[in-house]
């Protein structure tokens, strides 16, 4: 046991990635989806940082990486979202169905 | 008196205080009909990832997370909620039937690889050689906790820090190309 509360950090970063894939499988609101996916990004984050504890700083630098491309990923895919209303006047992915066979 | 300020103020106690948030509020902010209280709960949820990152002695990405998750993210998106007033439309947008059955089963999958993963981890050979964190402590008392971040950002990862800046030029410019209007 090299440092306290790995473990724990662990589960919840396990439990709160399983709830970000519940999301996105269960919700219909383009905007949510992408929370969600927001959140799984944050899960994965965590468990970066509870083991660079342990194993060293680049598990922080990582988790600043991902940061960055979350933003970078916002961004875009909330023009897209704007541009996507703007054609069909709702956000609800049951809408959306071109890609549907 | 100063055991229970003690007890208050251990690691324990305040890890399981925000792990108990940010679970809370994650799984409020999956099921809440209301895009704006979704999104409240989110910064919740990240704001107590962030104490759950000073207990584990990241203090610069906690700093990061409120500052550009929590801050910035997250008003760009409650920017977009509002400026499509998606604020009060109350319809049902939760998958029923057979699809919810189908995500429970996909998350009940996910949390048992997980689980598996994860449980095994303190028993592999590069954790149980690893140098503990001893190194790490040693290196923040030495350069601070903006500097034991910023020293490898500059040095061996120069090439990923640039080309972040690249991409996020990328990203400004598609973001604009693609919500900008017809003209």
């Amino acid at each position: 046991m090299l440092t306290g509360l790995l473990t724990e950090a662990l589960v919840v970063s396990a439990f709160l990635f399983v709830v970000g894939t519940f999301g996105v499988l269960v919700r219909r609101n383009a905007i949510i989806m992408f929370l969600c996916i927001e959140l799984q990004l944050n899960a994965v984050n965590l468990s970066f940082v509870a083991l660079s504890r342990a194993l060293g700083i680049e598990g922080q630098l990582y988790v600043f990486f991902v940061m960055t491309v979350a933003a970078a990923e916002a961004a875009v895919g909330l023009a897209i979202i704007i541009s996507i209303f703007r054609h069909y006047e709702t956000v609800n992915v049951n809408n959306f169905n071109l890609l549907k066979w | 008196m100063d055991t229970i300020f003690e007890f208050l103020f251990s690691r324990d106690f305040l890890f399981y205080v925000f792990s108990g948030v940010t679970i809370g509020s994650a799984l409020a902010m999956v099921t809440r009909k209301n895009p704006v209280a979704s999104l409240l709960f989110m910064v919740a949820t990240l704001a107590s990832l962030a104490g759950i990152y000073v207990l584990f002695e990241a203090h610069f990405l906690a700093a990061i997370q409120i500052i550009v998750y929590a801050g910035a993210i997250m008003v760009l998106f409650l920017f977009v909620i509002m400026l499509l007033n998606l604020g009060h439309d109350y319809q049902k947008d939760l998958k029923g039937g057979a699809w919810a059955i189908f995500a429970f089963v996909v998350a009940g999958a996910m949390a048992g690889v997980l689980a598996r993963q994860y449980g095994g981890i303190e028993a592999l050979p590069i954790y149980r050689d690893a140098h503990g964190p001893q190194v790490i402590d040693a290196l923040l008392a030495e350069q601070g906790a903006v500097g034991v971040m910023a020293h490898p950002l500059f040095t061996d990862y120069v090439l990923a820090f640039e080309l972040t800046g690249i991409l996020l030029l990328v990203a400004i410019v598609g973001a604009l190309a693609l919500a900008k209007r017809r003209v």
